[in-house]
């Protein structure tokens, strides 16, 4: 498999080229290697603990990977010094699962927070940025709530708004969608979708809502036991759907993925009448 | 017996890989502290937080401490009909021991497991990947000003600490048992000496307040990012601080006053 169709026109975003990672004696990913095209959605999904959140500190440079490389806008995040690192991050937005937000600053200051670290534009200007960063996400009124207040989708909401401050070229979207309302989550998928077309960004979402990433996603990659399963669009991966795709599309209990831990046969472990006691 | 081994072979590699984290998390947070001058009003927030809320529980433990200084002081010189000694007895306990120790022992408690479970939360909470992922470092931003504040409030607080002690050995001795107020005051300035007494305890609360700034800013670091994660790395933080100032009392003790 090579390149998706999109990067044929533009560069990719991020690059992946047979990437490693072991976390202590566990392996994470082993001979990873995608693509992220510029200006669209790509969705990464998976099992829980396929390292779909540690794929994401890989692409932001938080973790280093064990061996392969990992570019993203041409630079390889891995050789980057802190400082290139801190400017290459300055062009992306992280949206964390739970939001993140500064817990001694309340709405308005945690979206203001990057402008007031990295600029040196005068309040004025920064009061009206953030105003219109909060309109964007429907919470101009809450400027003044701490985040102790707020519900967890108005949480993920400021914290968007916060990713977005300094304008950036891509956004990392760690389980946007885990434990919402489905009023909340539709909020949500709306505003990822607006965001992400309006500004042309380049997202990297990783989840395991099926349906709402499906939505939006303009090309879906599958991970499962470190490496790619699968990949290509919404239909593509919908269409070719191994078994091993479409258990996990249709959220089957059973498959490819067994529903009981792996053991001895339960008829041997029944009449076998040993049980090793710790 | 293997097993026995193996398991001290576990915890002794485990100690020492902890020792190497806090070594090298001390090393970055030092190279960082220009940010605290360059951040200036971000220091003075956490020389509020630290040193600021932590007056109560000093000034107040001083004053107790102090007072019973004055009744035990009181209590034994009298036999031997030396009770105008009293202020040097207690000026002297305060500022070579008490003062220094029960201070940090305090400030482990109050402002040291404040600033782990701050900072552990900050991790459990994603906080700290937040700030980086925004390019901004926590080094820098959090570390730092926390760490320098600790350090900077430690001494203060033990200064206060011997102060007030010194007043509630006065109220007690001078205002309860009667001894003569000349003679309170004019005893602990004969025997109070400035470089071996009261420069060797500024020394050992600098040393406690560097140690117990670091361990609790590097507990909350290190903490598991949980919730019991960060209630063990609070205690921790604690019981360390406990044992490193007791066990640097004793060898600064020896290295000052003794012929260690």
């Amino acid at each position: 498999m090579h390149v998706s169709r999109e990067s044929v026109d533009d560069t990719p975003h991020v690059v992946i080229e047979d990437l490693a990672f072991r976390h202590g004696r566990k392996t994470v990913f082993e001979g990873l290697s995608m693509t992220v095209p510029r200006g669209r959605i790509t969705t990464v999904m998976g099992p829980s603990g396929t390292g779909k959140t540690t794929l994401l500190r890989l692409i932001g440079g938080q973790l280093r990977p064990s061996s392969g490389r990992l570019w993203v806008d041409g630079l390889e995040v891995a050789r980057l010094s802190r400082r290139s690192l801190y400017n290459l991050r300055k062009r992306m937005g992280m949206l964390f699962q739970t939001g993140a937000l500064l817990s001694d600053f309340n709405v308005f200051d945690n979206v203001a927070f990057p402008l007031r670290e990295h600029t040196d534009l005068p309040e004025e200007l920064i009061r009206h940025l953030v105003l219109m960063k909060l309109e964007a996400v429907g919470l101009r009124a809450a400027r003044d709530l701490d985040p102790s207040q707020l519900s967890g989708g108005m949480a993920r909401r400021v914290a968007l708004a916060r990713a977005i401050a300094l304008d950036p070229q891509m956004i990392l979207y760690d389980e946007p969608f885990a434990g919402l309302d489905p009023i909340t989550m539709g909020q949500i998928v709306t505003l990822i979708r607006r965001t992400n077309q309006t500004l042309g960004l380049t997202g990297v979402l990783v989840t395991h809502d099926v349906v709402e990433a499906m939505a939006i996603s303009d090309q879906v990659v599958l991970l499962a036991e470190g490496r790619v399963v699968d990949r290509g669009t919404v239909d593509e991966v919908r269409g070719r759907a191994s078994e091993w795709t479409s258990q996990f599309l249709e959220g089957r209990p059973d498959g490819p993925v067994p529903f009981h831990y792996p053991g001895t046969p339960y008829r041997d472990d029944l009449l076998g009448g040993k049980e090793s006691r710790t | 017996m293997i097993d026995f081994l193996a398991g001290l072979g576990r915890a002794g590699l485990g100690w020492f890989a902890v020792l190497g984290r806090a070594s090298m998390f001390l090393g970055r947070v030092l190279l960082s502290q220009d940010a605290v001058l360059r951040r200036f009003s971000l220091t003075v927030a956490e020389l509020y937080s630290v040193g600021v809320r932590s007056l109560l529980i000093i000034v107040v433990s001083g004053l107790f401490v102090g007072m019973v200084l004055g009744y035990q002081g009181y209590i034994t010189l009298v036999n031997f009909g030396a009770a105008e000694a009293l202020g040097g007895v207690v000026a002297l306990s305060l500022v070579r021991e008490l003062g220094p120790v029960v201070t940090a022992l305090l400030f482990a408690g109050r402002a040291g497991s404040a600033l782990t479970a701050e900072i552990g939360l900050m991790k459990a909470t994603e906080q700290l990947s937040a700030l980086e992922m925004m390019a901004v470092d926590p080094y820098r931003r959090v570390f730092a000003p926390r760490f320098f504040a600790g350090f900077v409030s430690m001494p203060l607080l033990a200064a206060l600490f011997s102060a007030v002690g010194v007043i509630g050995g006065y109220l007690v001795g001078v205002g309860l048992l009667g001894v003569d107020s000349g003679s309170y005051f004019s005893q602990m300035q004969a025997v109070t000496d400035w470089r071996e007494d009261v420069v060797s305890g500024v020394i050992k609360s600098v040393v406690f307040g560097f140690v117990v700034t670091w361990i609790a800013v590097f507990q909350g670091v290190d903490a598991e990012p949980t919730s019991e994660g960060i209630s063990r790395a609070t205690t921790q933080t604690v019981v360390v601080s406990a044992l490193a100032v007791l066990g640097l009392d004793f060898i600064l003790t020896g290295l000052m006053f003794g012929d260690l």
